[in-house]
């Protein structure tokens, strides 16, 4: 843990999260903590060398936060959200997602979780090109086993949300780079997962359509959802109300928004 | 967050996206048709086979029972005779020369053999061979088929005549120069005549006829109509038989059962009259419709085996190629996977996605398969004398083998794409 922790910036949040993560192992943490990861470990063996990625990260996130993990390349950040998305399992340490332990769950535990508490929103929207706008929606409801009607109904006001209800009969490849990264955006919040884990939203957006994606995604956080969003890019990290750094699979900085950004020169964002 | 509670978080029973894979498959093969085609012919020839076979077999099972061995045999009834009347079985020039040196039944063996029959049992004893015959209004001759037969005879084969009658009391024990004919007979020697009481001259003699037969119908386009009647003790039973010597000997029970004890009966006294000792074989033959069929029986078999070996062919090769084609599939489609995956798709949520694709795959080729074999068997129909008849169960069994091919195909493809790692799914391009 380091030593910003204890600035006076955010000081309640401090202890609060700082308990979170270092009360007893295999304690429960509060339910106000949607993610708490104490020491967690993943390790790659390739070809007998062996990649540490992760070498103990502690974070605790808080439900309804903002927060943007950052980091250079190899510093982990991608494995990390692997882990954080339940797409991967540590070698070591705990992982607590609202309230419960998925550091050690099977596969298909895991995907049940990935169903119910997650909503992925990636680079390459990775939407499935045969499906429509609605069925991509839809797809998270199949594999929760909602029924066809409510599924439709619930797909339709996801994307209604993201402002696409006229567009939803079109394949993604009759759609803007910004319409399918909102359809991804409405994919990943039909479920009502705990987190929306957002991997380089705009990573493959041109800066126009990018600023409209992030608008979509403050929207979403002011009305109350949690957002984790990984990115390298510091101007899209400067929406979050949150900076999480990682540093050769450590956290080298958590600030509460301002300082990481005015130390790159920044001016944070209005709210 | 928005208002709509959220679902218990374990619902234990996850709905499986059948109909969306079955979607999917059915939108594959429209999108790439001949390719499709292709990875169906192995499944669509196994099928098409499989139901031209049943058809096929099943057509002639019935052909034979009921046409062709039912019109030569009567009912309940069985032969005492010298040789099987059918024998396609066994043609080994040994057996051939075996039935050769039997002897004749003979005329004396009649009265014995007809005195142990219960007094319920019908018998007729028949004399037949082939003689030329003419009229004064076809002058070309023919050869026709004469049968010389005792009182009981037309009862056992439930012949009645359409014009005429039959014999009398007098004519079966005094002989005389009636004869009745088939259909055939009349058509060709009275062509648009009445024959009642006209002359049909058979080996230079002139015999009348006082009866028509109706029509018997036919057999692998052979007719059973071409035919004269004439009493046992008719001078033409010379000329068919050697002296004291008759072909036949029919006898009729009333039931089933009590035919197969009259039968042991029979057996027993024509082995005595002949001498034979208990470790001699019959020299003389006792045929029943099943015996009759016996041969068909034989072919049957073969046909069954050609019938099971080449739809399994196909379907060994179609599985094969179906399985290729699923294993591509899967490695186009890894990233779709690993999308699915990442929304929370379980291992055998992905696993049944693509055996129901395999399978769908498969049962369309099955069901083209059974399209095909349907024209197929139809196609032999029209152009042989063979009958052919689609069998219901062969239609249900051929779509369920297309299915279980398919699935059996899948399970390697879907449990290598079910296994697949989420995040190395997604990496892919």
């Amino acid at each position: 843990m380091s030593n910003q922790l204890d600035t006076l910036e955010a000081p309640l949040g401090v202890t609060a999260e700082r308990q979170a993560v270092i009360s007893a192992q295999g304690a429960a943490p509060d339910k106000d903590w949607v993610i708490v990861t104490r020491g967690i470990k993943r390790e790659y063996d390739m070809g007998g060398e062996v990649v540490r990625a992760l070498r103990g990260v502690d974070v605790a996130i808080q439900r309804n936060e903002y927060v943007a993990i950052m980091g250079p390349s190899g510093s982990g950040k991608s494995t990390f959200m692997n882990v954080i998305g339940c797409l991967d399992t540590p070698n070591a340490g705990e992982y607590w997602l609202n309230g419960l332990q998925v550091s050690k769950m099977s596969d298909d535990a895991l995907a049940r979780v990935r169903n119910k508490e997650i909503g992925f929103v990636f680079q390459t929207f990775n939407l499935l090109p045969r499906a429509t706008a609605l069925h991509n929606v839809e797809l998270p409801l199949v594999y929760a086993g909602v029924g066809a009607e409510e599924r439709k109904r619930r797909a339709k006001e996801a994307l209604e949300r993201v402002q696409l209800g006229a567009r939803m009969d079109h394949r993604p490849n009759e759609l803007s780079g910004g319409q399918r990264q909102r359809v991804a955006i409405a994919r990943a919040l039909v479920n009502n997962p705990s987190i929306l884990l957002a991997d380089e939203p705009t990573g493959n957006l041109d800066s126009t359509t990018s600023e409209e994606i992030m608008r979509v995604f403050e929207n979403l956080a002011d009305q109350g959802q949690t957002v984790i969003m990984v990115t390298h890019e510091p101007d899209i990290a400067a929406h979050a109300r949150r900076i999480v750094v990682l540093r050769d699979g450590l956290v080298s900085s958590d600030d509460r928004r301002s300082s990481f950004i005015e130390k790159l020169g920044i001016p944070a964002p209005v709210l | 967050m928005s208002g709509i509670p959220r679902p218990p978080y374990c619902s234990a029973k996850v709905h499986v996206p059948f109909l969306e894979a079955v979607r999917l498959a059915l939108q594959t093969i429209w999108v790439q048709k001949l390719k499709s085609f292709f990875t169906l012919l192995g499944v669509m020839i196994g099928v098409t086979f499989l139901i031209a076979v049943v058809s096929i077999v099943g057509g002639m099972n019935r052909y034979m029972s009921d046409e062709l061995v039912g019109k030569i045999m009567a009912i309940n009834s069985f032969e005492l005779r010298q040789r099987p009347s059918i024998n396609i079985g066994d043609n080994s020039d040994e057996h051939r020369r075996e039935l050769r040196r039997r002897p004749p039944i003979k005329e004396e063996d009649v009265p014995a053999v007809a005195a142990i029959l219960p007094a319920d049992v019908r018998w007729a004893a028949v004399g037949l061979g082939s003689l030329p015959a003419e009229s004064r209004y076809q002058l070309k001759p023919k050869s026709v088929r004469v049968f010389t037969v005792t009182n009981d005879y037309f009862d056992i084969k439930r012949m009645s005549p359409v014009k005429g009658r039959l014999f009398s009391q007098q004519e079966y024990t005094h002989g005389g120069n009636s004869i009745v004919i088939g259909q055939d007979v009349a058509t060709y020697y009275f062509a648009g005549l009445e024959p009642i009481g006209r002359e049909l001259i058979v080996k230079g003699l002139p015999y009348v006829v006082v009866g028509v037969m109706e029509p018997q119908g036919s057999a692998f386009g052979q007719s059973f109509d071409q035919f004269i009647i004439a009493p046992h003790t008719s001078p033409l039973n010379r000329l068919v038989n050697l002296h004291g010597v008759i072909n036949t000997m029919i006898i009729q029970s009333p039931s089933a059962t009590g035919m197969t004890a009259t039968m042991e009966n029979v057996r027993e006294v024509m082995r005595i009259r002949r001498h034979l000792r208990p470790n001699q074989k019959d020299n003389f033959e006792l045929q029943t419709s099943e015996s009759a069929l016996a041969f068909w029986t034989k072919i049957k078999g073969y046909l069954v085996m050609a019938g099971v070996a080449l739809p399994a062919i196909g379907l060994i090769v179609g599985a094969i190629v179906i399985m290729n084609i699923m294993l591509v599939a899967v490695a186009e489609r890894t990233r779709e996977i690993g999308i699915r995956k990442a929304l929370g798709a379980k291992r055998r949520d992905i696993m049944s996605q693509f055996l129901v694709e395999s399978a769908t795959l498969s049962t369309v080729g099955a069901a083209l398969g059974v399209a095909t074999g349907f024209a197929f068997a139809k196609l032999i129909a029209a152009l042989s004398p063979l009958p052919a008849a689609v069998e219901l169960w062969s239609v249900v069994v051929g779509i369920s083998i297309g299915a279980g091919v398919g699935i059996i195909a899948g399970v390697y493809p879907a449990s290598r794409a079910s296994r697949l790692d989420p995040i190395d799914a997604l990496r892919q391009e």
